[in-house]
């Protein structure tokens, strides 16, 4: 095992706090998700007058340090269980069409392009204008239009692989494709899709934030990232840090979580076949 | 020690070569490659470097033009290039010396032609770089150069590209590009080795006249001795980065005063004696016909070949005659369009699909290249064991026995059912995957090229354990090789295949017995022997019976 570098450690500290937050929320907030305390946009950092809440409050009182903390929950669980979903069906996909061949790959290469070629922001503000927004809709509309990324990238991995002679050996052998796929091509592709994971799961965070800043995304009374930027921002104007929080935190995120996919690129990569990955 | 009063043309002394490799997870090791050696070529000799994979011939060869490959750095000792240092002469030096003093010509020329540029262009660019000679003059040395190197048409050669000139030919232009800024010396890095047996021996008569019409010198380094003897002065023997032995190559071949020379001397010579007819045969093709998708061109015609049980059949052919083909049809990755397979008496589904899992466990394949060949995240276990477990369900403890009761029939023992691929040697992982054909049982094993990719003592070493393992286990062979001394040292049979077509077929001993039709006739003469004067004897007697014609 090689030492870790200063900078991935950095990440993976950073990114193992951020999802210890999201998961023990409810014990870590100070207060309710939508409990009003305080005055509003209390501003702790500059103005004149303290505040008793570590990061203010917000644009109706709340305290924002609870709603960030709540809101790191509701991002990292949508941001995980779309990339999820995207790895899953794009990558059995991408397998499948690369193993399988003909018109069975024509079909859904033509279908990947089709999504690709309309820009998927756009596509899910439309999906989602016309669908009745819950958390499990959102999770696949997202995972859904990211799978055709992941779909790209599994089956231009796949497809150097299938033409292997192990592959071929397995072939002459009578195997399945469940076996070529799962044993044959998986763990010979793993190094690029997870790596490639990393960066999807940033890029999640980015589009979930994005959907909800455009009032598309989470839905009140649940709170994200992206939806607090949102209520917060006319605060800007009057010099109230409120809507800085919920940025920063999102940009502090994206890199630390970054660092940590940049390390494991870098290892596997160096890694052409035998132990390891 | 050589008299030293005559200056030779390359001296190295001592020359210390180093690698610095990266294994992932451990500290930088350095390696040395070439510990220590020592040579000279005079003025107008060739000199030949032999040895197999890894024993840094190509290394020397480069550090002749001061140049290591990727990471790799010359560590230690001189060398002198018309007795100047080139290690001391820095950049600008270094631009006098390559390209002027010394070329190169690489084993793959397909991969060093710039493919949008013309010949003409790549040939001539070295000359004009170093304003050695005017464009019209650079021109027509190339036009005289093709012409000397036999190559069609040379006064228009020039002006087709790369890919519009078969793969012997783009050698020959390699060649004249490294003739044409009058070198003093050519490095030549296996130039025929790609080479189909019958294109080589044009490509080795053309670098032989063009070396001795020149008076260029040259370092010829290749892993075929046979080859090796035909052109060179003096042999040099490397094995792992030191000199084995130096002589004439007279001496190395007849007088070799080192084991390892005269293992190396010996290898091709084994010979297999033909078993004799044992009945019915395991397989027969009739009438096989087959062609590869949107190519409307058949790659097999009407190829009728019978296989018996234990015994084995070579089929021979050059790159292009469809040998590894019929291996694919045979198999079911390429369904005949015409034509039949009888396997034990039963008709073989054409399509790999069709066919029960029996038919599959009792045909087996071995590949040419084992590195791709095996699975790189799976364990020698899982290789070996995944058949087992497959046709006959094998499990635990029963599984793990099995496998290594097949690595001890393979000669490679205990220790190596929990390794990678990455970790075992060449030789290693061909063993390994005989033995995961030899783990179904199979009655005939399909070996495609299986020595091929092999340095000559390790390929005689699988050769005569695929002969043990025959006699054990009654199995038969499907040979495919486009080596003649390969299908000596194991057939039974031979199929000659040229252009889609059996052109000779029959028991060993017919086949190789005179009178041969002119295709196999071209192949068998084609194979270097292993003596001086042998590639001076060919091209006569070709030359009396085109004349005879």
């Amino acid at each position: 095992m090689s030492r870790i570098p200063l900078s991935a450690l950095i990440g993976l500290v950073m990114t193992g706090a951020f999802f210890f937050t999201a998961i023990f929320a409810q014990w870590l907030a100070p207060y309710g998700l939508n409990e009003a305390v305080g005055d509003v946009w209390e501003n702790p950092f500059w103005s004149s007058e303290p505040s008793e809440y570590l990061l203010g409050t917000d644009n109706i009182g709340r305290d924002l340090l609870s709603r960030m903390i709540y809101g790191c929950q509701i991002t990292i669980l949508l941001a995980t269980a779309s990339s999820a979903v995207a790895f899953l069906t794009g990558s059995i996909l991408g397998f499948t069409a690369a193993v399988v061949g003909g018109w069975v790959d024509q079909v859904l290469s033509r279908l990947v392009d089709l999504f690709m070629s309309l820009p998927s922001l756009i596509l899910a503000l439309v999906i989602l204008s016309v669908l009745n927004v819950t958390l499990p809709v959102l999770i696949l509309v997202m995972g859904l239009l990211d799978s055709t990324r992941v779909y790209r990238l599994a089956r231009a991995v796949a497809v150097d692989i299938v033409v292997m002679d192990y592959v071929e050996a397995a072939r002459l052998r009578g195997e399945g494709t469940k076996w070529i796929i799962f044993r044959e091509i998986l763990p010979n592709a793993l190094s690029p899709l997870v790596a490639e994971l990393g960066l999807r799961f940033i890029f999640a965070v980015l589009f979930i934030s994005t959907l909800s800043f455009l009032g598309l995304g989470v839905q009140p009374p649940l709170a994200d990232w992206g939806g607090m930027v949102k209520e917060n921002k006319d605060g800007l104007v009057y010099g109230i840090s409120a809507a800085l929080v919920p940025a920063i935190a999102i940009a502090v995120l994206a890199i630390s979580v970054n660092l940590v996919a940049d390390w494991v690129l870098n290892r596997t990569t160096s890694l052409k076949g035998g132990r390891g990955a | 020690m050589r008299d030293m009063s005559d200056k030779p043309l390359l001296d190295i002394r001592d020359l210390k070569i180093e690698a610095t490799v990266y294994p992932p997870g451990e500290k930088p090791k350095t390696m040395t490659l070439v510990h220590g050696v020592s040579l000279t070529v005079e003025k107008g000799k060739v000199l030949g470097l032999i040895g197999e994979s890894g024993a840094g011939k190509s290394t020397i060869g480069l550090s002749s033009m001061a140049y290591g490959r990727g990471g790799v750095r010359i560590s230690g000792g001189e060398i002198f290039v018309n007795g100047r240092d080139i290690m001391k002469g820095g950049a600008q030096g270094l631009r006098e010396l390559r390209g002027k003093e010394v070329t190169y010509v690489s084993q793959s020329a397909a991969a060093s032609f710039n493919p949008a540029k013309r010949l003409m262009e790549q040939v001539i660019e070295a000359s004009l770089i170093h304003g050695l000679m005017s464009k019209s003059d650079a021109e027509a040395r190339a036009v005289g150069l093709f012409r000397k190197l036999g190559l069609p048409n040379p006064e228009t050669f020039g002006e087709r590209y790369p890919h519009q000139v078969s793969g012997g030919q783009l050698q020959r232009a390699m060649t004249a590009m490294a003739l044409c800024p009058k070198p003093d010396l050519v490095v030549f890095d296996e130039p025929t080795t790609a080479l189909d047996v019958t294109t080589q021996i044009d490509v080795l008569m053309a670098i032989k006249e063009a070396i001795r019409d020149t008076g260029v010198a040259a370092l010829y380094i290749t892993h075929d001795l046979a080859v090796v003897a035909q052109v060179s002065d003096e042999i040099m023997v490397l094995r792992h980065g030191k000199m084995v032995e130096w002589g004439t190559t007279d001496q190395i071949i007849n007088k070799p005063r080192e084991d390892y020379t005269r293992a190396l001397v010996s290898v091709r010579s084994h010979e297999h004696a033909e078993k004799p007819s044992s009945g019915d045969p395991v397989l027969k093709v009739e009438n096989v016909t087959a062609r590869y998708r949107s190519v409307p061109i058949d790659v097999l015609k009407n190829v009728s070949v019978e296989i018996e049980p234990g015994h084995t059949l070579a089929v021979v052919g050059e790159s292009g005659s469809g040998k590894s083909t019929l291996a694919r049809a045979i198999t079911g990755l390429l369904p005949p369009m015409r034509g039949q397979m009888i396997f034990n008496g039963r008709t073989l589904s054409n399509d790999l699909a069709g066919r029960t899992k029996e038919d599959l466990r009792e045909l087996q394949m071995i590949y040419q290249m084992a590195d791709v060949a095996m699975n790189p995240r799976q364990t020698v276990a899982t290789i070996i064991g995944r058949p087992l477990e497959f046709y006959f369900g094998l499990k635990g403890a029963e599984r793990d026995r099995k496998v290594q009761e097949l690595l001890d029939q393979i000669e490679m023992g205990k220790g190596f059912a929990d390794r990678y691929p990455a970790e075992l040697s060449g030789g290693q992982k061909q063993r390994v995957c005989i033995a995961r054909s030899l783990a179904a049982k199979p009655k005939l094993i399909i070996c495609d090229e299986v020595t091929s990719a092999l340095d000559p003592l390790v390929a005689e070493g699988i050769l005569k354990l695929l002969l043990d393992l025959q006699k054990q286990e009654k199995v038969a062979y499907l040979f495919i090789t486009h080596d003649l001394a390969t299908v000596r040292a194991i057939a039974d049979s031979i199929a000659v295949m040229y252009k889609g077509q059996v052109v000779r077929y029959g028991p060993k001993s017919d086949v190789l017995a005179p009178p041969f039709d002119d295709y196999t006739d071209l192949l068998l003469s084609s194979v270097p022997e292993l003596r001086l004067g042998w590639l001076e004897e060919v091209i006569a007697h070709r030359k009396m019976e085109s004349a005879g014609n």
